[in-house]
């Protein structure tokens, strides 16, 4: 008989909350749901406003299934009261600000109490305990450190669960390789696509990452597919989480994937999670994809109600094997604001991953260029040639061409060109990897 | 009795050649001959160096796609129809010959041509068979044929 798949980490006693009985779940939760919607209300300002539009006052929501009356908050809204519109503390309990990058135009500020920090580390040690990682551990936190959530959230986290952490941050990778052989670490945090660049690096540097004491990685802050779970696994012999979690909520720690690997666990007590209709914002019934949803429902210095994440995903109903009473949610491979329209038809760019995943085992890095060519939308799809799949036959590098450029219009419904490009041409990002290039608006 | 070639991937852009070419002249490898194919959008680099080892993990650690496959290295007749006889010998099958390319150093009266095989083993069972002369690495690594 095959061990279950939950017995294949030690049980943590910070997840004891994971496995909550659901009444006594639903109860915490709706006690602080009205809480949080009460304090949202009386301080902040676009909060009662948004209520008062609809004829709500707080104790309009009594029960669970009342949330669905809120109004909606959007990332524009945390634009628009930039930088401390949403504060529902006042600045001298405030312990902690993080902001977002901005790409375009003013980030979005995110603030914290010492309260929420510690809230936040408690998600994050959850999510750490999930993965199987504990005291022993040595932690290579290769997240960002500074205004992005991504690197402080997960050490305070591995901090707080008694691993051994190294604040190496992003960057600098032959740095990296060499602290990962050299400090036995055994467990590292950082984006999916930035570990398969460590990958590669490694064995150009002569490292076999199969050799080494890494066992877990923890990877999250953009969507990647189950395909190239099965690359990095078999190409560095550790076991490869998804965690999920955005600053506007609190940062990594919403939710995690436990050892069974199937379907990420909301850690709802916080988090309260809903999944609706991006088209209409509709609640949609249970199992059923649609957007994510998020209300956070401890939270003090910016709590925020039924926050439009924009990540696609559905409720996985079936209880999981691990015995945690959380709600799972489907790994999110694509955002709604990520899909691209070309000649009509939809396309997300965790598709065309997959699908160059479909044909080589060995085609991580590759990018999406949109042009338009006498009024007529063109893709290009440039895939970087790695040491596996090179030949010195022109005949046999056609051959793998040809048999993208199949696959492609198999999956997608339209033809794409496929460009072998050299390795390393398509840029690197130590955080989230860019996918796509769209230069159809440049020129007609 | 196989030489060991490298093979580059190289995108079809200016200067793309020129930078491999240097990273090994920087490391005092020799390029004792190439050939280079192409497409319209890419290329492969094949190179006999001196020191194919060093020049592998130099470029595999520069980053490039880099392959190693066996050649054989064939002295061939300088004369017409010298060529043509061995490609003879290949003309019923089974074993295929995947492309190939002339090495400047010949001996005499003999050229010295690369070959890539789909099957060297057989090839060269084959060749001795008929009497031609297939050549060690070392005559090709170093020095050229010309001793």
């Amino acid at each position: 008989m095959t061990e279950p798949c939950w017995t294949a980490a030690p049980l943590h006693p910070a997840s004891a909350l994971d496995y909550i009985p659901v009444p006594l779940l639903r109860h915490l939760q709706r006690e602080r749901l009205r809480a949080v919607v009460r304090r949202a209300y009386e301080k902040v300002e676009l909060f009662r406003t948004r209520m008062q539009e609809r004829g709500l006052r707080p104790e309009d929501i009594a029960s669970l299934e009342d949330i669905s009356r809120l109004p909606f908050t959007v990332k524009t809204d945390l634009r628009d009261t930039y930088p401390f519109g949403l504060f529902a503390s006042p600045i001298e309990e405030v312990v902690r600000l993080h902001a977002s990058s901005g790409t375009t135009g003013k980030p979005i500020v995110v603030a914290y109490t010492r309260e929420d920090v510690e809230v936040w580390t408690n998600a994050m040690v959850r999510t750490l305990a999930s993965c199987g990682i504990g005291a022993g551990d040595i932690v290579q936190n290769a997240y960002g450190y500074g205004l992005f959530t991504g690197g402080l959230g997960a050490h305070y986290g591995a901090e707080a669960i008694g691993a051994t952490v190294i604040p190496i941050s992003g960057g600098n990778t032959d740095r990296q390789i060499m602290v990962m052989k050299d400090f036995g670490v055994t467990a590292i945090c950082c984006t999916p696509s930035y570990f398969v660049h460590l990958i590669e690096r490694a064995r150009e540097l002569g490292v076999d990452l199969r050799d080494l004491a890494l066992r877990t990685g923890v990877f999250g802050a953009e969507p990647w597919t189950d395909s190239m779970r099965r690359h990095i696994e078999s190409h560095s012999r550790i076991r490869a989480y998804d965690i999920y979690g955005l600053s506007e909520i609190t940062g990594p720690g919403v939710a995690s994937e436990c050892v069974c690997q199937d379907g990420l666990h909301v850690f709802e007590d916080h988090f309260y999670p809903e999944i609706v209709d991006p088209a209409t914002g509709d609640p949609l019934p249970e199992g059923a994809e649609g957007e994510l949803v998020l209300t956070t429902l401890s939270k003090r210095a910016m709590p925020i109600l039924r926050y439009r994440t924009r990540d696609i995903t559905a409720f996985i109903p079936e209880p999981c094997p691990c015995g945690r009473t959380l709600r799972r949610i489907r790994r999110i491979s694509r955002r709604s604001d990520d899909m691209f329209i070309i000649r009509g038809v939809n396309v997300f760019p965790s598709q065309v991953e997959a699908a160059l995943l479909a044909v080589e085992g060995t085609l991580p890095h590759y990018l999406i260029v949109l042009t338009r060519e006498k009024g007529l939308d063109q893709m290009e799809v440039q895939v970087e040639v790695t040491p596996e799949v090179f030949s010195d036959k022109i005949g046999a590098l056609e051959e793998l061409q040809a048999r993208l450029v199949r696959e492609l219009e198999n999956v997608l419904g339209i033809r794409a060109q496929v460009r072998l490009v050299e390795p390393h041409t398509i840029q690197r990002s130590e955080g989230k990897a860019k996918r796509l290039i769209d230069r159809r608006n440049l020129a007609d | 009795m196989k030489i060991q070639q490298l093979s580059l991937f190289l995108e079809n852009k200016p200067g793309r050649l020129a930078e491999p070419c240097r990273l090994l002249a920087q490391a005092g490898i020799n390029i004792r001959t190439l050939s280079l194919a192409d497409t319209q959008q890419f290329g492969i680099l094949r190179l006999i160096v001196s020191d194919w080892q060093k020049a592998a993990s130099l470029l595999a650690g520069a980053g490039y796609a880099c392959k190693v496959t066996e050649v054989l290295a064939v002295e061939v007749p300088d004369r017409p129809g010298g060529l043509a006889a061995i490609l003879e010998l290949f003309a019923t099958g089974p074993i295929n010959i995947e492309y190939m390319y002339a090495f400047p150093f010949g001996k005499q009266d003999k050229a010295v041509i690369l070959f890539r095989f789909d099957k060297p083993d057989e090839a060269i069972e084959r060749l001795q068979a008929a009497g031609v002369n297939v050549l060690a690495g070392v005559e090709i690594y170093n020095g050229g044929a010309q001793s």
